[in-house]
């Protein structure tokens, strides 16, 4: 048997869970991520990451529609998953997927966008002809009513849905790893902090995606950045990636301590078969040098410029980071055999169903998603701007 | 001969009977399949297995016969059993030397000479059939499920495919079938053990060492041997209920 060392039970040879089980927690840390940055403005009132509350929206709504495609293709009869509705299994954290995920794209995203762009929807539909006037109107669901009374009680509905959304943004993504936190069997992966990281670590990952997209953006429309967002974006990814990082440590010294049976295993697996994903990749580039990064803007008084290229630099590696604890965990906990006696790998082949091909695709469709939402929900939407384009 | 016709009928018709009975039982024996058991109570019974470490001799019989009985495919990675076997050093008890060639199905080659040193020994393994099994909690349909008789079954025409199960299952014993893209594993032979057979693996078992049980019946010798022996599960730190028991396992085996 290639690439296995050490004795795995005949039936550990081939992993189950492929790379795009890696993307699937991936996508939805971004989704909720995003989320919790949008929700900032709405529900703590940080004004001012204002420039980013719609894009932060629109970039999960793009992910979320996603989510669900590594698993779909993934599984052996996807034709049978409309079964997890029909039939779930109560006792089974898998089963609630399906719920947790709709509840969150029609309960949460989509109610939330629709409310807070009602206005402008009901603005464009007016103004346009033909194919776009009926489009928009669809939109609006033929609702005209943009009175300051009917957009006070928009916006009341919005800050409420917000506030239900955070718990709900901390569901999908804690859901997401107690998944694999609560099997029991998988020592690597069997922990209670396993979604508290998980949270954390979204918040970290949504948050740096959209704070580069926003910058990305800005670039690609040639307008400047406003800088007072960009800073506070920074300092919220700056603690938010403390804590993850601070949670993570604690998992990794409590095992240390602990030294339970499985130590001497995944010691070995971690120091040998992970160490350029998880002690290079996903620790010291992928967090300690974004954090050192992320603190220097906050302790040193830089230039904007810096500040800009430091900013891209930190978020870039933050997500590199953030993949790479997916890919820890996921592709991490099916390297070692159950018997603690052996090691597997894992080989990943390209354009077969679950190979690196679709995997990459399944990637860039939500950016795809994005242009088409941006087109169809401009959001930088301040009137002067909508009625510029109007014109 | 003085026969009248009533005689004659009477002859030949339990002639007749008695030659269909004949053909009907020969087809079963031909078939191979015992008859229906449509008596067969669910809940009277509570399946498990006994193995005896000692008796094992590593010939494989156990899997070349569950890969025949149940169509299991001969790939790689496929086992509704196997045979490990165990090779320890005194002085180095936490590292034991564990090998599975082709999960047993050859039995196994000979590489000790004697003086190594080492204590030897094979385990038959198999799903442990557990009371409060970690691979069906997680099945996110239900497809795969423990009977009212104690046997964690798998209805292949529900699972998705999704390796959940497979993950969370500590022994191992699951695996994807590559011609149906669904889960498989041991059944203890349910097909057989419901008409009152035993499993294919125990029944080929040339020292006795597998030994189907039913805890729930009081005549079983299950009580009695659990009664006369030190008795073990695998992994009993993970509280799965786990209902295959060993005599004589050693606290090297994972």
């Amino acid at each position: 048997m290639a690439g296995v060392q050490g004795f795995i039970y005949p039936n550990e040879v081939e992993l189950q869970w492929s790379v795009l089980i890696v993307l699937y927690p991936f996508i939805t840390g971004l989704v909720a991520g995003a989320f919790i940055l949008a929700s900032l403005e709405r529900v703590f009132n940080v004004s001012a990451v204002k420039p980013t509350y719609r894009l932060a929206l629109l970039t999960a709504l793009a992910f979320l529609i996603v989510a669900p495609l590594p698993l779909q293709m993934h599984l052996g009869h996807p034709e049978r998953s409309f079964e997890m509705y029909i039939t779930p299994h109560r006792e089974s954290a898998m089963a609630m997927f399906g719920f947790v995920y709709l509840w969150y794209l029609m309960g949460v995203l989509v109610l939330e966008i629709w409310f807070d762009y009602r206005k402008d929807l009901v603005l464009t539909w007016k103004s346009a002809t033909g194919v776009k006037r009926q489009f928009y109107g669809a939109l609006t669901l033929w609702a005209d009513d943009i009175s300051p009374e009917a957009l006070r009680i928009d916006d009341k509905i919005g800050r409420f849905i917000t506030i239900v959304g955070i718990p709900s943004a901390f569901l999908l993504h804690g859901y997401v790893g107690f998944i694999f936190g609560s099997v029991k069997a998988n020592p690597w992966w069997s922990t209670p902090l396993m979604p508290v990281v998980f949270i954390f670590s979204a918040i970290v990952s949504g948050v740096a995606a959209v704070m580069l997209l926003y910058m990305g953006l800005c670039w690609r429309r040639r307008v400047p950045i406003d800088m007072g967002c960009l800073d506070t974006i920074a300092k919220y990814l700056f603690f938010a990636f403390v804590i993850d990082f601070s949670l993570e440590m604690l998992d990794l010294i409590h095992r240390i301590y602990e030294a339970g049976d499985s130590f001497g295993t995944l010691d070995f697996m971690v120091k040998t078969r992970l160490f350029v994903s998880h002690i290079v990749i996903q620790i010291c580039l992928g967090t300690v040098l974004p954090i050192l990064l992320l603190a220097a803007t906050q302790m040193i008084r830089l230039s904007e410029i810096a500040r800009r290229r430091i900013y891209a630099a930190a978020g870039a590696l933050t997500l590199v980071g953030i993949f790479a604890m997916r890919w820890n965990v996921v592709i991490g906990g099916q390297l070692f055999s159950k018997s603690l006696l052996g090691y597997t790998t894992y080989k990943m082949e390209f354009a077969t169903r679950e190979g690196l091909l679709p995997a990459i695709v399944i990637m860039v469709l939500p950016f795809v998603i994005l242009a088409v939402l941006l087109r169809v929900l401009p959001p930088w939407g301040d009137e002067a701007q909508l009625a510029g384009n109007k014109a | 001969m003085d026969q009248d016709r009533r005689g004659f009928l009477q002859d030949a018709g339990k002639f007749i009977l008695l030659t269909g009975a004949a053909t009907i039982a020969w087809d079963f024996v031909v078939a191979g399949a015992p008859e229906q058991a449509p008596n067969y109570v669910a809940t009277d019974h509570w399946w498990g297995m006994i193995i005896d470490i000692d008796k094992c001799i590593g010939s494989g019989n156990c899997v070349r016969a569950c890969k025949a009985e149940n169509d299991v495919p001969r790939e790689e990675g496929c086992f509704r059993t196997w045979v490990e076997r165990y090779r320890v050093d005194p002085d180095d008890l936490d590292h034991p030397l564990v090998d599975s060639p082709d999960g047993g199905y050859d039995g196994f080659p000979e590489i000790d000479r004697p003086g190594d040193g080492l204590k030897v020994f094979f385990v038959p393994k198999l799903c442990n059939q557990c009371a409060d099994s970690p691979c069906t909690q997680v099945c996110p349909v239900g497809a795969t499920f423990e009977s009212p008789d104690g046997v964690v079954l798998v209805d292949k025409t529900r699972c998705l495919g999704c390796r959940y199960c497979v993950q969370a299952c500590p022994y191992g014993c699951r695996y994807i079938d590559p011609r149906t893209h669904t889960v498989d594993k041991c059944t203890l032979c349910y097909h057989r053990i419901t008409k009152g057979l035993t499993a294919a693996c125990c029944e080929v078992c040339p020292t006795g060492a597998r030994q189907l049980v039913d805890l729930k019946n009081p005549e079983d010798p299950v009580h009695q041997f659990i009664r006369e022996h030190k008795i073990h599960v695998l992994k009993p730190d993970l509280a799965t209920g786990a209902k295959v028991y060993y005599n004589g396992l050693d606290g090297a085996v994972r």
